[in-house]
């Protein structure tokens, strides 16, 4: 079974749950950006979470079946539609040979997963489906799909059921939007007022918002403590010895705009990091529209750990309520 | 050197071996960081080696932040008592210098740069103190350099030279990043060299370009037939200046897979080093040149 691309949409990427352990030689761990909607896109058409699907970027895709198939849609919210029949956001459906699946103009969310019963069956390289397209890696040749790709489909494992979530299991989303960060790596390079105004100001999602990384702007400039450049860290104050970064990870090159590095993350480079997103907000990025208004939110490591621990709880519910 | 440890978010532990970057503090970062990997510490899930720090993943779901924090810090004195020799290969990377290629797209990005008015050859060459281009593409060449971080995006090395710090080049990046680099260009920025693995954005300047594919995520090249990623912190790379002719001939035999870099085994040892820089590079060219 396969399906054919018949619009492609803005970036559309094969992803799954990504291949850890390559970071030491630059090449990032990737996978969907919000893993909690992707997770629940495959529990919806009984898949295993990790099995292959699609990340949609702001404007879904037009695809063809060629057999039945069952499919769901998980993340942002935007009309979908089978031969232009209307289907919800967060259910599995059945989709015939033959019939088309597309989509309308985003409502909300900025990232839509679509599952596929069976998972999508392209080759695995070092261990993971996802796409890098940096170093045409994984997914479908490396890149994005394109119309005219014919993308295969595995075997389902199981019979093909319709499921619906039970919306309520869902987080609720705090507006304006609020991003957790534990501050450390190189926060000292900051002075005291600078590290009050980064998390008093609001900043909005700038328009470079990617795979790689969120940009934000509207803050104030960052203000550094003064000292000599050490050694091959180069001249800016912004600038360090190159080092590791990490995924979450905040830095502000010129001290000018933040950057999140999210999933496709470059593993290293010369500039400060003044914390780091905690993980269980990770997937919050992935659903922001640029112009989002966002704060950030100084928290602890406990904090921290508590709502990972929550996260991972709603997860274990939202998975035995579809199992 | 003073070693600082932090936190970055709740699933990485970010350890500083020193601000400033010497060969010091990578084998210090090395050491510690293979002790890390050695102790088996339950989900440490990555260790990424960087110049002068290293970086540990772990999932805070199965051991709590503030004990593996600990147990890196345990390891310290044991590392900074670790040997500083290491066992390698130096390979040798044929380079254009002043190719066209590069020069195209440093004209594109002039006024991104600290001086429009010449190339990044010239710029670089005046702020170190050379008396021209051909005397500074000398010195970037004639002696070997160190692969101290694998990173940025696939495969691309980061490369500190094997001399004296008083005759360290450094540069500083590009006012702006470039949104274009040719693939395989060899670049500088503060005093790192590096090998573009991949055509992309870019802020390091521009001396030259490689015919030799260090990344091939297809594994279709000959020597990335078991690994699609080319280089490892700790490898030895000696620049060889070539000129269009090579270029074409190296690119052409990678192509039908009957060109492959030279490669010595060769053991560097930091304290040797230091203590007689000529005497030790010598001794790497000597293993090189043997092959």
């Amino acid at each position: 079974m396969a399906f054919e691309v018949i619009k492609p949409g803005l970036s559309t990427t094969i992803q799954d749950l990504g291949r850890p352990g390559y970071f030491h030689l630059g090449i990032p761990e990737g996978g969907a950006m919000d893993r909690a909607a992707f997770r629940i896109a495959n529990m919806l058409v009984g898949n295993d979470e990790g099995a292959a699907g699609l990340e949609t970027t702001f404007m879904a895709p037009e695809l063809k079946f060629d057999a039945d198939t069952l499919v769901a849609v998980a993340g942002a919210d935007m009309p979908v539609k089978v031969d232009g029949a209307p289907r919800e956001v967060w259910t599995s459906f059945l989709v015939k040979a033959g019939q088309t699946l597309s989509f309308g103009f985003l409502k909300s969310g900025a990232r839509a997963y679509i599952a596929f019963a069976g998972g999508i069956d392209t080759p695995a390289a070092l261990g993971s489906r996802s796409t890098y397209p940096i170093g045409a890696l994984g997914g479908f040749e490396g890149r994005a799909v394109k119309a005219g790709d014919v993308v295969p489909v595995g075997k389902p494992s199981g019979a093909l059921v319709e499921r619906a979530l039970d919306k309520a299991l869902l987080a609720s989303l705090p507006k304006p939007v609020e991003l957790r960060v534990l501050t450390g790596l190189y926060w000292h390079r900051l002075t005291e007022a600078c590290q009050e105004r980064f998390f008093a100001d609001e900043w909005t999602v700038a328009p470079e918002a990617d795979r790689m990384g969120y940009r934000f702007r509207g803050g104030h400039p960052m203000e550094f403590v003064p000292r000599e450049q050490p050694f091959g860290a180069g001249s800016d104050p912004s600038n360090i010895v190159d080092g590791c970064y990490s995924y979450g990870s905040i830095q502000v090159p010129g001290g000018q705009e933040p950057i999140v590095l999210h999933r496709d993350a470059v593993s290293g480079g010369g500039y400060f990091t003044l914390g780091a997103v905690i993980s269980a907000d990770m997937d919050l990025i992935g659903q922001l529209q640029p112009n989002t208004k966002v704060r950030f939110v100084n928290v602890t490591m406990d904090e921290a750990l508590k709502v990972r621990a929550e996260r991972k709880d709603r997860l274990a519910r939202i998975r035995a309520s579809l199992g | 050197m003073k070693t600082r440890y932090s936190f970055g978010g709740d699933e990485h532990v970010y350890v500083e071996i020193d601000e400033e970057m010497s060969l010091d503090a990578f084998f210090v970062a090395l050491s510690l960081r293979n002790a890390v990997a050695e102790a088996k510490i339950p989900c440490v899930t990555e260790i990424c080696p960087s110049n002068a720090s290293f970086e540990v993943r772990f999932d805070p779901d199965v051991i709590a932040p503030d004990e593996i924090m600990a147990r890196i810090k345990d390891l310290e004195h044991k590392a900074e008592a670790g040997e500083k020799r290491i066992d390698t290969r130096i390979i040798e990377i044929p380079v254009y210098f002043q190719d066209p290629w590069t020069h195209e797209t440093l004209m594109r990005f002039r006024e991104r740069h600290q001086d429009p008015s010449g190339s990044d050859l010239d710029y670089a060459a005046r702020i170190n103190g050379y008396d021209s281009v051909a005397a500074f593409i000398e010195a970037y060449h004639s002696n070997p350099w160190f692969v101290s971080m694998v990173g940025f995006v696939a495969g691309l090395p980061f490369l500190y030279q094997l001399v004296e710090r008083e005759r360290q080049i450094e540069v500083p990046k590009y006012l702006r990043p470039r949104t274009d680099t040719p693939k395989h260009t060899i670049g500088h920025g503060g005093a790192f060299g590096c090998i573009y693995s991949v055509r992309g954005a870019g802020g390091y300047q521009m001396f030259g370009i490689t015919p030799v594919t260090i990344y091939d995520p297809t594994q279709s090249v000959s020597y990335l037939r078991d690994f699609m990623v080319f280089f490892n912190p700790g490898d030895i790379v000696k620049w060889k200046p070539v000129d269009r002719a090579e270029f074409d001939r190296i690119e052409a035999g990678i192509k039908a897979g009957t060109w492959a870099p030279r490669i010595a085994p060769v053991t560097f040892d930091l304290t040797e080093f230091n203590a007689d820089v000529a005497g030790s590079n010598a001794k790497l060219m000597e293993a090189l040149n043997g092959v």
